[in-house]
């Protein structure tokens, strides 16, 4: 190091013998602020962990569109008698259902789970390593830090979304044809029209995860264990699926996260019905309110001691 | 205006700063510390006696129970966002991402903070990287580090701005000698290019060599702060002399009142006589007895001996 202190001794010593002036001065442009923002979705997406969370989700729609392909290698139509996710019986005769279909065999569990990994590792991760402190002392500053992290949490739902969308839209489109679409009302739409409305479901899907984004980064605030909270966030989802099936809770059931995921489909219809669309992401933006403010006011008050 | 005048403040004042932590554990107790600018303060304590937690107040990581800190002339936590910049932090030993480079990692805490220029980030980072050493090993993950690796690396996210104040939690921590003298380097090069350096460390000698100014904390409490000779000369020094003949030797000093007697191979040391002129009339009367003195002389108080005599133990021992 004494080497390297001379190296640089000339340039770090100038800079230092100039703190006073350099020190008060430093001015922060607002761009800069998205730094930090950036730097957490790399952050994100240069772990392992999230490519595997990736790769269990892009293997849905290839494992479910060479199912489906196998099964009706005779002809006939595979799901009939309703087994199976919604519209699987529709992908054989057209591949962009693959979409919707492997849609809604994740947005039950991998999707959400794979978001309650991310959201519940995102401050406790760094709480157990220690990296919080440095970031805080940096100074990252709590709230700032905060937003960073949801907003990248956010970035992980879209982008596991549309690996799950993609994905099964360039299977279906090499296993099955493609072409007009037929709506659920019965009604037929152009390819071009299926696509949008494909898009618009991915997108009501991906918002379909803000609330279990925000609870699980309340969950991350209040452990300095990124494992603790990773399996109480998926604890809290597989306890918030298993209420919303008894019909004798339907009081609460309207205010539990996952009540209206499925009404995605709604955007399939020809008028779209956006009654339970819009009570979803009316429900979803209710949980990023109320739990995006219990983190606030848990992570900008609590002692950091990790 | 504040400007100037939180120039002339020390870089850290705190006023009965005070942390009980929830289970009512009284970790710091009404502490009121004063760091001058432009000095290189060393903080000592045996484990548990509140020097990460105060540290951690300081940062702003933790919230005073009661009392106030004031860091570069604001308050904390308060001013965190004006005062933190200015600050370079080494907490409890290096935090990294072991999945990032070394690097990469610079780069991730380079960019938490508001105030550093993205488009300067590249020549910070790499300006940081070769001040501690670690050019060559910046493309390996910080995983594969060393112990002494990632203290440099922890060291080079400290430095990545020009700082006015560098607060060091035991920098040398699992370095080797050759490493621990590199950053003693690096502490004294910093603090003669003017930065207040605040070290915490539980090795004594290294004060002693490095810090300009020292506090003691005991059980959450300052037993005293001043400088590092101030200190040193509180404590009283001790006679060594150096003979075959121990034994004769501590008959003969005992009977001329030398308390504390001990014998470490050929060397017998005491207490040194509160009169300076004894001395040499002590040893007359050990030539006089027949003993063969190689060596006689007084030991300068060491920190050590300061510290033993504020705290009535030993160092490592837990408060």
């Amino acid at each position: 190091m004494s080497q390297a202190e001379a190296g640089a001794g000339s340039g770090a010593g100038a800079m230092a013998r100039a703190v006073p002036a350099a020190t008060a001065r430093r001015t922060p442009s607002p761009l800069w602020a998205l730094s930090l923002f950036r730097s957490e979705v790399a952050t994100v997406f240069r772990r392992w962990r999230t490519f595997a969370l990736l790769g269990v989700l892009a293997a849905v729609p290839v494992l479910v569109g060479v199912a489906v392909k196998m099964e009706t290698q005779d002809g006939g139509a595979a799901g009939h008698g309703g087994g199976g996710p919604a519209f699987i019986s529709q992908v054989t005769n057209n591949g962009l259902f693959l979409v919707f279909t492997s849609l809604a065999a994740t947005l039950p569990f991998f999707l959400p789970m794979a978001i309650g990994v991310i959201a519940g590792d995102s401050v406790a991760g760094e709480a157990s390593s220690g990296t919080l402190r440095y970031l805080l002392v940096a100074p990252a500053g709590r709230t700032r830090l905060l937003l960073a992290k949801f907003a990248a949490t956010l970035t992980f739902c879209c982008a596991a979304t549309l690996t799950v969308a993609a994905l099964a839209l360039a299977v279906g489109a090499v296993l099955f044809p493609l072409g007009d679409v037929t709506l659920i009302s019965g009604v037929t739409v152009s390819f071009g029209e299926g696509l949008l409305r494909a898009l618009a479901v991915a997108g009501a899907v991906a918002l379909s995860l803000v609330g279990i984004a925000a609870l699980g980064l309340f969950v991350s605030t209040l452990t300095g264990s990124g494992i603790a909270a990773m399996a109480t966030t998926v604890g809290l989802l597989i306890t918030a699926q298993i209420l919303d099936q008894f019909p004798q809770l339907h009081a609460i059931q309207p205010y539990l996260f996952p009540h209206y995921w499925l009404s995605f489909a709604d955007l399939l219809r020809a008028p779209v019905y956006w009654d339970q669309v819009l009570d979803n992401l009316g429900l979803q933006a209710l949980y990023a309110a109320v739990f995006g403010s219990a983190a606030w006011a848990r992570f900008t008050t609590k002692d950091i001691t990790a | 205006m504040e400007e100037l005048s939180a120039a002339g403040e020390p870089a850290i004042a705190t006023h009965a700063l005070t942390k009980r932590y929830r289970g009512g554990q009284l970790a710091v107790d009404r502490l009121d510390l004063v760091v001058p600018r432009g000095s290189v303060f060393g903080f000592l304590g045996p484990n548990g006696s509140g020097k990460t937690t105060t540290i951690r107040m300081l940062m702003g990581l933790i919230e005073p129970t009661s009392g106030t800190a004031r860091v570069l002339g604001e308050e904390m936590p308060r001013a965190g966002r004006r005062v933190l910049p200015r600050v370079g932090a080494l907490i409890e030993g290096p935090a990294l991402y072991g999945f990032l480079t070394g690097r990469d990692n610079l780069v991730r805490f380079d960019a938490a903070d508001p105030t550093a220029d993205p488009r300067t980030r590249k020549a910070r980072v790499d300006a940081a990287l070769d001040r501690v050493g670690l050019v060559a090993a910046a493309g390996k993950k910080a995983r594969a580090y060393s112990l002494g690796m990632k203290q440099r690396l922890g060291l080079a996210a400290a430095l990545l701005q020009p700082r006015e104040l560098l607060v060091l939690d035991e920098p040398t921590n699992g370095l080797d000698p050759q490493g621990m003298r590199e950053i003693r380097t690096l502490v004294r090069g910093l603090a003669s290019e003017g930065t207040t350096v605040f070290l915490s460390s539980h090795l004594l000698d290294e004060i002693e060599q490095v810090c300009t100014h020292v506090a003691v904390m005991a059980q959450g409490r300052l037993l005293t702060q001043g400088t590092v000779a101030e200190l040193a000369s509180s404590a009283r020094g001790r006679l060594a002399v150096t003979t075959p003949d121990t034994a004769e030797a501590v008959r003969v000093l005992k009977e001329h009142g030398v308390n504390d007697l001990t014998v470490d191979d050929d060397r017998v040391t005491g207490e040194l006589p509160v009169v300076a002129r004894e001395l040499a009339d002590l040893n007359a009367a050990l030539v006089r007895a027949g003993v063969r003195v190689r060596s006689f002389g007084t030991e300068r108080a060491s920190l050590e001996d300061a510290f033993v005599a504020l705290t009535g133990e030993g160092f490592d021992v837990a408060g």
